[in-house]
This record gives C-alpha cells, structure tokens and sequence, in this order.
C-alpha cells in the first residue's frame, strides 16, 4: 500500500518544493502573469486591422462650400483625421514623407467651377503605402464616400452633381511603394525586429552569467569601473549586429527586391544608433535580472510589445491613442521610421531627425539605469 | 601610522539579513608579514577578506587597507590589492592564456604580451597555454590563480584558502612562492585549515563564530589556550581511547598517527585519570601541546554557534 503511493508523496514533494521556489523567485511570477495580460490588451485592443482615425492633411487651393462638404464626409467617415490644413504642396508633402501623415487629400484650384461644368476635376489622394495595411481600408472608402456625400448633402441647384457617373475623378497615389507589396514595409522592418530581438537577448546575460559562474567576485576584486564593464561587453556585439544588418539588407535586395531608394550613409547611422540603444538595454536587463533565466524571459517581456506595438505587425497611426504614446517609448518604433524612410521614401537627414534623436535619448536613459544599478559589491 | 599597517580595520561587522557573518573583527596587520586566518567553516573568514579589499560593505566598523579607506576608496585598493578567491573564479570558458592577459589588460601592464609570457613560464603552463582554464587540475587552477593575482605586484595579497584541495608537494612549491613574495614585500594574509600551513606565518588570526578569538605567533596561541597535554604510545593505545574519552579533566582525546593526545587544563587532574587506567601497556609523557590542541580548545571554548541563523 505505502509503496504504491510513494510516487505520489514524491511528487507532492517536488510540487511543494516548486511552490516554494516559484514564489522567491518573484520575478519569474510577475512575468508568468504579466505576459498572458499585456498579450490579451495587445491583441484585443490595440491592434486594428482596419485602421480608423488616420491622420491626414488637407491640401486646398481654394474654400468653398462644396469642397468643405466634401472634406467633412471624408472626416466623419472615420477614416481620416485632418491634422493640417495647407494650400501648400511643399509642406503637405514633407509631412507624408516624415510619416507624420499617411495621406495627403488635394482639391486642386478651380475644382468647384470645374464640378459646376461637368468637368469632372480630380481629387487626388496621395497615401502612404510603405505600410499598405494602414491606407487600403481608408483609400477603398474614400470613393464611396465621396459620392454619397454629394448626393445627400447638397441640396438645391447643385444637387444634379449628386447623380452617377460621378461628377469627380479620384485620382489615387501609392506613394513610395506603388504595387503595395507588403515586404517592401515587413523586410525593412524585420532588420529591427531581429536586432533587438538577438542583441537584446545577447547582453541580457552579460552580467548574470558573472554572477552564475561565480567569477563576478573575481572581476570586482579587479579595477574595472562599471561603465568600462558596460561598454566592454556591448561593443564586441556591434560588430554582431553590423554583420545581421549586411545579411538582412542583401536578402532584402536579392530575395525580396526591396528598393533603396535613399542615402546609405544615413541607414547607417541609424543602425548603429538602434544597435547601441539594444545592447544598452540589454545589459540594463542582465544589471537588474538575478539569473541568466530572468534575463532572457525579461528580453521576452520587451519583445513583445516592441513587435506589436512598433508599427511592424499593424500600421502605427492606427493604433489608438494610448498604444502610439507607449509605442513611442520603444526603439523599434523610431528605429521603423528611419529604415522605411530611408529604403523606401528616400528621406533626408533633417526629416529623419526626430527619429535619430529619440534613440539616443533612450540610450542614455538606459545606460544611466545600468549604470545605477551595476553591482559594485557583492552584497 | 596607518602608513606602516597593510591593514588596519576596527570593528568590522557584517549582517546578511538577520544573521551576522562577522562581529567586531579587529585588525592590525604590519606591512611585510605574512599571517595566517584561521577558524572553522562559517567562521567569517572569507567575509572579513572581503570586507577589508572592498567586494563586501562592512554593516559596521572602519579602516583602512593599505592607507586607503575601506568604505571610499574601495578602487585604489584594489588596484593595490591581490585578492585570490576561496572558489576558482576564473573564467573556465577563456583558455589559460586568455585568462592572463585578461588580467593584465584590466591592470593595465605594459608589455602585455612579455609580462604574459614570463607569467606562463614561471607557472610552467607555457606549453599548455592554450587550454581552457576549466579543464586544468584543482591544483593547477590554484597556481594559476595564484600568478593570475600577482602579476600586477600588488602591496597586499588576500589568499582565501589557496592550497584546498592542493598535493603536499604543490603544497610546499605554493608557500614557498608565499615566502619569496613576501620577502619582495608583499604583505600575505592567508587564511587556511592546515595547522601545518599556520606554523609557517608569523602571526595567526583565530575566528570563531565570527569573533576574533586569539591573535599572535604560534607559541602564543599554544600558551594562551592554557593546555596540558600528555602523548601515550603503546600496543594499548586503541583501546584506552574509548575508555578516557569524557573523563573528568580530560578535554580532549585525539589520536596523532599511533600515538594518543590527552589535553586538558589541569595538570594533576589529567595525572590522576591516567593513573586509574595504568593497567594497560602505555607510555605516557608530558608534551608541549600542539597548535591543532589549541584550536580544538579554542573551538571548544568559543562554543555552539551563537549567530541568529537567518
Ligand atoms: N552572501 C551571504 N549571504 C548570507 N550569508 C552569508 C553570505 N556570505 C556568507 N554568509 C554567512 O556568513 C557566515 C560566514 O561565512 P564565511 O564564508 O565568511 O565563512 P568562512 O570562515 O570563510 O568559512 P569557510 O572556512 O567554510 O570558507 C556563514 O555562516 C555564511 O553562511
Ligand atoms: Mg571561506
């Protein structure tokens, strides 16, 4: 009888053993429980297939009643959120290219005398198709749209204009990936993805390997300072992370044929920014992390949202409010914007600048962490 | 006067929660000497060590290392400092070379690969440099963290058991680099088990329970535990151990190789228990007790373990 229930009271043993040091190791715990709740927000809330409420700017050479008719069905369709309102190409145009807006709307001058003629003028909507989830919903509508808008909405003499054929023409522009080919906006983007995903999880361990193999002691008994420790353990990696960089970006071009449409020199200086920012972190992690198991589930715990939350998976802009504001925070974001600016909209230094500097700042946040952190005894 | 003491620290005391490691240490050690740090496992020995390089902040006391404050200037000091740990801590992943230069990078030291090549020649290693460290010998280990540890000519070396687990012949090789460091002159504070290790340093530091209890040379110690001992030899030996063990009077009762040592602190005492027993085939003879009598005197003195156990 006793023999046959041993099993069980071992096993109960080592379940009661688990228990206990599941329960230490709190960590672990936070991180067993947080994860399945930041994925259920994420993938219940934030990401949006059919991004609504995307920022656009208005181009009008001229204000009449029909063309604020018009823009007003665009806006309370939902679709598009007029941020701008210019008569000037320039600007509007500048802002498409920053990713700031991800259409440019234009009624050309004379548009409402040309209606009143049966001209049918254009109404031309530039989007921005490096990433062509976040503007096919919105282009898809703006006909319809338009139309019934026309329809309903003017009364009176002019209400003729209302009835098909259409009395406009809308003109649609892919911008900067005209057959809105997906892996023009996800191989750019991988490049990010699997830089932070491997640098990241490559210094997590930096320093609670030391610690595991028991030669921490040794090192602190000797004159290293910590910033010499950090920037001894990240830089080996850069070179890493060049040579991912060269292999993504020939697969980009030979498998994939993305185009480069802008200046190397600038990907570059990016790439290393992002590649620093990573590794920076990651041996911000391996400072607060007790064991090489904590390190490589925190770099999880940072991945996560850096994939969803990015702009990678789902068309940033169409994320609400709250998910772009935490979007902000994480490299990967800025990191997407200087990349599929460069490679796909050919940008210059000065519109890539905000993106440039956010990676820096977030570096030296980073590094200052580590630094407050980083053992220097061993208690 | 700092200036003359190696090391000089006052009531170091180390709290790891609720337990406390080391309480009230004291010590006063002359540049140039070699001591020994005794006392059983537990004791604080490593913990002191690590409080006076630096590596453990003290939860109470002061003073100095090499002139340099414990507390605030923990870097100079361990650019000052040889500090060989108790568990190997070099890299068992990096080969034996690798390890070397790795330490004379972080000190520093010009002509890196002269003074790493000298270091691998005088260790005898050269010809196995390329091996990783993790695959050397325990002992091997040991010397190579011994010259991994001086390369840079420290002041003051830490050596935390540096000869557990090494042969008697490496043993002997191992103090006798002690003693030709020290007459370059190092200070050496070793803290070791081996009574035979204790005898070699010119002065001993006896922890227990994480107090000082003694201090001085070997002949110090011997005379203040206050022993008696008596050394039987004999065919008999075997069988009157059982008998006098826990007799009144009779501390101790310990074998040394075939003869038996009976210490205690009375004299007449002793004489008296031995007389009752003198039927047996034994020769009994008062003899200076030996530095191992006085330790288990000392530790039987010191007593149970009286730190709250966290
Ligand atoms: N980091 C720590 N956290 C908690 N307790 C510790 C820590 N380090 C040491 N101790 C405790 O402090 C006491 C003294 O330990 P220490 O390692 O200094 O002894 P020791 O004299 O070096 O022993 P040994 O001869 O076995 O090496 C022990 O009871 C040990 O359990
Ligand atoms: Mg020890």
């Amino acid at each position: 009888m006793t023999q046959r229930v041993a099993p069980l009271f071992r096993m109960w043993a080592v379940f009661l053993k688990e228990t206990v040091q599941m329960r230490r190791d709190r960590l672990t715990f936070a991180i067993m429980f947080g994860m399945p709740i930041i994925q259920l927000i994420l993938f219940g809330y934030a990401i949006n297939l059919n991004p609504k409420h995307l920022p656009a700017a208005l181009l009008v050479e001229e204000q009449t009643p029909i063309v604020r008719t018009l823009v007003q069905s665009l806006e309370s369709s939902d679709y598009y959120d007029f941020v701008l309102q210019t008569a000037d190409p320039m600007e509007s145009s500048d802002l498409l290219a920053r990713g700031e807006v991800t259409f440019v709307v234009s009624f050309p001058a004379g548009f409402t005398r040309e209606l009143v003629r049966g001209e049918r003028p254009q109404i031309l909507i530039e989007a921005d198709a490096s990433d062509p989830a976040a503007a096919s919903g919105a282009v898809s509508q703006a006909q319809q749209v338009l139309e019934r808008a026309l329809r309903h909405d003017i009364k009176g003499p002019l209400a003729q204009f209302g009835r098909a054929p259409p009395a406009f023409e809308l003109v649609v522009h892919q911008k900067y990936n005209p057959e809105a080919k997906t892996s023009y906006n996800i191989v750019p983007g991988l490049l990010g993805v699997i830089l932070t995903m491997t640098l990241v999880m490559i210094t997590s361990i930096a320093m609670t390997r030391e610690v595991e193999q028991g030669t921490m002691e040794n090192l602190l008994a000797m004159p290293a300072r910590p910033a010499e420790v950090m920037l001894g353990k990240i830089l080996p990696y850069v070179a890493v992370g060049a040579g991912q960089t060269a292999l993504i970006l020939i697969a980009a071009r030979v498998l994939f044929d993305v185009p480069f449409a802008g200046a190397f020199w600038i990907l570059l200086l990016g790439v290393s920014v992002f590649v620093i920012a990573n590794l920076s972190l990651g041996f911000t992690f391996s400072t607060i992390a007790g064991s090489q198991m904590q390190a490589m589930q925190l770099t999880f715990f940072y991945f996560l949202p850096s994939m969803l939350l990015s702009g990678f998976m789902f068309p940033f802009r169409g994320m609400p409010a709250w998910a772009q504001t935490l979007g902000e925070v994480l490299p990967l974001t800025h990191f997407l914007r200087i990349v599929r600016g460069v490679m796909l909209k050919d940008a210059s230094l000065a519109q890539l600048q905000s993106p440039l500097l956010a990676l820096c700042a977030f570096t030296l946040v980073v590094m200052t962490v580590a630094m407050v952190r980083y053992r220097r005894t061993l208690d | 006067m700092s200036q003359e003491l190696a090391i000089d620290v006052r009531g170091l005391v180390k709290r790891f929660g609720s337990k406390t490691a080391v309480d009230g240490v004291d010590i006063q050690m002359p540049r140039g000497e070699v001591w020994g740090f005794l006392g059983p496992n537990g004791s604080g020995k490593t913990t002191t060590i690590r409080m006076i390089c630096g590596l453990l902040r003290a939860s109470e006391g002061e003073g100095q290392c090499l002139g340099y404050d414990i507390r605030s200037e923990a870097d100079r000091i361990k650019s000052k400092t040889g500090y060989m740990t108790q568990k190997f801590s070099f890299w068992s992943d990096m080969t034996i070379r690798e390890n070397i230069e790795f330490v004379a990078r972080l000190y520093r030291l010009p002509h890196t690969r002269k003074v790493v090549d000298e270091t691998l020649d005088k260790l005898g290693l050269t010809h196995r440099q390329h091996q990783l460290a993790g695959a050397l010998s325990g002992g091997w280990k040991q010397r190579m963290a011994l010259a991994a540890v001086t390369m840079h000519d420290p002041q003051l070396l830490l050596l935390d058991e540096p000869t557990a687990g090494v042969d008697p012949q490496a043993r002997r090789e191992f103090w006798d680099e002690i003693h030709e460091l020290s007459l370059q002159g190092m200070t050496v504070l070793v803290s070791t088990h081996y009574m035979d290790e204790a005898e070699r340093c010119d002065r001993i530091v006896y922890l227990a329970n994480g107090h000082k209890i003694v201090e001085g040379t070997v002949s110090d110690v011997i005379d203040r535990s206050g022993l008696v001992t008596f050394r039987g030899e004999g065919p008999d030996v075997r069988h009157l151990a059982k008998q006098l063990k826990g007799q009144p009077g009779l501390d101790h009762v310990a074998y040394f190789g075939a003869a038996l040592h009976v210490s205690g602190e009375d004299r007449e005492k002793i004489r008296s228990v031995l007389d009752a027993h003198s039927g047996h085939d034994v020769a009994w003879q008062e003899v200076r007790p030996s530095l191992e009598d006085a330790f288990i005197a000392l530790m039987a003195e010191a007593g149970e373990d009286t730190r709250e156990h966290a």
